[in-house]
């Protein structure tokens, strides 16, 4: 408490000081109090503060708790003291307002102070009543805004004024101009009226919606706040060797909540739950690299992808090589799972379709990129795949069917750089999100029905991946030069929601968790960073897991 | 219209002027959300689409503040329109629309009819309508469900008729003020300001 205040706090504290003290029992320091309530009310804080000390320490040992009470109120000095009177300074300076004020009297000088000055709410006020026992009087103050009582005044003591011929002119020039300023018109000349009767007001609990014709961007009503999204990873691993080339895709995480990496020649699975780190398989040769790995979607196979042009399938539970599948021309960049279908997209720009359930597996091949396919995804529903390569090219390619020749749906070269980030949105059928390379730096929204570009935004830095996040409706993306960073933009209006930086070194690969609340970035840094960013509510979280379907895959079954 | 085609006689222009408060206070109660918009209809008026009130009891108050108006244009004895708006719940003036009128008294009711064409008044007053209408962009967003009333600024000795009642000026203290275009027929001349309630933020 500050000292040189003491006037804001003393009487009411040692008016009811004395009232609570007056039932204490014995206590040498009674007198004190008594003595105090005689004198005059500007007592100096730090002997208030003193006496509270000693006080507690006696209510402390006496244990009555009403006293406690009556204490703790007055302690409580956060409410606007409004006994005291009012200091000298603010009588003189409200009296000198009221002279500016012609012809107010300085005894007028609380309704002038009203209306002119803020009041602060911790000024004294400017009523001069007895010092009521408690804090907060109980009488009825009337407000006064609504009357002119500038004007009120003006008018009533206009009349008081001695009239002096010489100055009459001069005086009454300065009256009207004051009264114009006051008023706005010059009361002199004017009146003004208006029709009389009952208000009319619009219907009853009509309430103006305009904002939401008239606002742009955030109103308060309909501003959702929005979710705190933690700047910093959840979990950074170290990922030593990892191949820091653009067109691989190192990384995915299966429904099993299990992230598969592959590092140089190795495959390594991190149980995400329990945080076990196993080994799953290393290619023979050491010139030979992963160059992409696939779940399916039950999470018990993986497919691999490599640099001598096969496509093996690993039984995971089992820790079991499965086959291999040998058909490419050159390495295997990009793969996606539809079922029992793997499509793999190599460097040729050739794209097979493996059916791995039977022997000769090779049922398809789509040829259409001219340049490696770096970017391959089926639509959630299975109905295309989206196939991105280097030659800048965004291809739609429908449904396995038999037959020779598969031909293409879409073919949409609006991208100027290599399109690996591809991503199907999981509420709304049909949607697209492709991004582009250096060159490009484009995110493409596209509807797959009308083969229309919906939306296109400059993100300023190569893409490398994108994810749909469903938790919040939002679009991931992976950027390397120049930024390195991970950022969540608003899916449909692609405005930016938050940046997520760390990795010094271009994101490569950006994937979602199972639960889809975690994206796992791994980037040239050689680094596995973890982003919690898409955590939901409790409570939105039991009614999610209510809803949420088991599927159940057949493919199990069927791979020998 | 009450006018010869290039003269403007005193009650044809007071007619005019009647006849734009009358459109403007609708269009005001229209943009700035008093009245829910579903009680407005659309129509054409001065070469432009207007929004008037269909609630029946809103309309009889304005018919009977205009024509009330008109009659004071017409003895060249009103001073100012005023509309203000205000916070239903604080009585808080939150808006106010000021129109200064401009009598030129010499214009007498036998008085020749004066030179302006028509229609430069009506394009004078169709920018002023749609400056109404513009104002939006900046006026603060009326947050909470408000009242209006219609003042008018006379001579001091005028009779007051019936259900008249005397008013004070509902001043709004610190305000932000912003003129709008005026418009003159060549008898009366109407300036038009609005002020609105400073806000704190930005």
């Amino acid at each position: 408490m500050p000292a040189g205040n003491g006037r804001f706090l003393n009487k009411p504290i040692t008016g009811a000081l004395t009232g609570i003290l007056n039932r204490v029992s014995s206590s040498s320091r009674n007198s004190n109090f008594r003595k105090k309530r005689e004198r005059n009310n500007r007592v100096c804080c730090r002997k208030v503060n003193v006496s509270f000390k000693r006080l507690c320490e006696n209510l402390d040992k006496m244990a009555q708790f009403g006293f406690e009470n009556d204490i703790h109120s007055i302690l409580k000095l956060d409410m606007p003291i409004t006994n005291a009177p009012m200091a000298r300074w603010q009588r003189k300076a409200s009296s000198s307002n009221a002279s500016a004020l012609n012809g107010l009297s300085p005894g007028k000088s609380a309704n002038v102070s009203l209306s002119t000055t803020k009041t602060p709410s911790k000024t004294p006020g400017k009523n001069k009543k007895q010092t009521p026992s408690k804090m907060g009087g109980d009488r009825f103050i009337p407000t006064r805004n609504s009357k002119q009582m500038d004007v009120a005044s003006f008018l009533l003591t206009k009349e008081n004024e001695t009239v002096d011929t010489n100055e009459q002119n001069a005086t009454s020039e300065n009256q009207k101009a004051m009264s114009m300023s006051l008023n706005g018109y010059n009361i002199e000349e004017a009146k003004i009226l208006h029709l009389g009767g009952k208000p009319l007001n619009a219907p009853e609990g009509y309430q103006n919606n305009l904002k939401v014709l008239y606002s742009q961007g955030a109103t308060p009503a309909s501003v959702k706040k929005t979710r705190h999204i933690s700047s910093t990873p959840d979990r950074i691993l170290d990922a030593p060797e990892l191949r820091n080339d653009f067109y691989l895709n190192l990384l995915d995480w299966s429904s099993c909540n299990v992230l598969a990496v592959a590092l140089h020649n190795c495959v390594y699975l991190l149980d995400a739950s329990q945080g076990e780190i196993t080994l799953l398989m290393k290619l023979e040769r050491e010139e030979d690299y992963i160059c992409s790995l696939s779940w399916t979607k039950e999470g018990s196979y993986l497919a691999i992808g490599t640099s001598d042009c096969q496509t093996q399938l690993w039984d995971v539970y089992n820790q079991k090589h499965l086959r291999s599948m040998a058909s490419h021309t050159s390495r295997v960049v990009s793969l996606s799972w539809n079922d029992h279908v793997l499509s793999s997209g190599s460097r040729s720009g050739h794209i097979h379709h493996h059916d791995v359930r039977v022997a000769n597996h090779h049922i398809a091949t789509l040829t259409g990129h001219s340049q490696e396919v770096c970017g391959l995804q089926w639509s959630p529903d299975g109905r295309y795949l989206a196939s991105g390569g280097n030659d800048n090219m965004v291809y739609v390619w429908p449904r396995v069917q038999d037959g020779p020749a598969n031909q293409a749906v879409h073919c949409w070269s609006e991208h100027q750089g290599a399109v690996k980030a591809l991503a199907w949105c999981p509420w709304q059928p049909n949607i697209l999100a492709s991004g582009g390379g250096t060159s490009d730096r484009h995110i493409r929204i596209w509807n797959v029905n009308s083969g229309s570009c919906i939306s296109s935004l400059d993100t300023q830095s190569q893409i490398s991946s994108l994810v749909f996040a469903p938790n919040y409706k939002e679009l991931v993306s992976a950027h390397g030069y120049a930024h390195n960073n991970v950022v969540i933009w608003k899916y449909p209006s692609l405005t930016r929601v938050a940046e997520l930086n760390g990795h010094e070194d271009r994101v490569l690969s950006l994937i979602l968790s199972p639960d889809f609340s975690t994206v796992a970035t791994v980037a040239g840094d050689e680094t596995i960073r973890m982003w919690k960013s898409f955590e939901l509510d409790p409570i939105k979280k039991k009614a999610k897991e209510r809803l949420a379907k088991s599927t159940s895959g057949v493919i199990h079954q069927s791979i020998r | 219209m009450t006018s010869t085609l290039n003269g403007i006689t005193l009650k044809g222009s007071a007619e005019l002027v009647a006849n734009f408060f009358s459109f403007g206070i609708n269009s005001i109660l229209y943009q700035r959300g008093i009245y829910p918009p579903e009680t407005f209809s659309r129509i054409t008026q001065y070469d432009m689409n207007l929004q008037l009130t269909t609630d029946p009891k809103l309309k009889n108050y304005l018919t009977k503040v205009v024509s009330q108006l008109k009659e004071w244009l017409f003895e060249c004895t009103v001073q100012k329109f005023v509309l203000v708006i205000t916070c239903l719940e604080t009585n808080e003036v939150l808006e106010r629309w000021q129109f200064d009128i401009d009598c030129d008294k010499s214009a007498k009711e036998s008085s020749a009819p004066r030179e302006k064409s028509i229609k430069i008044i009506q394009d004078e007053i169709r920018s002023v309508m749609r400056q109404i209408t513009a104002t939006v962009t900046f006026l603060p967003l009326l947050e909470t469900p408000c009242a209006f009333d219609l003042l008018v600024y006379t001579d001091k000795d005028l009779l007051v008729p019936d259900k008249w009642e005397a008013s004070g000026p509902q001043i709004i203290d610190q305000s932000e003020e912003v003129r709008l275009r005026s418009f003159a027929t060549s008898i009366h001349k109407v300036n038009s300001m609005v002020a609105y309630k400073r806000t704190d933020s930005v």
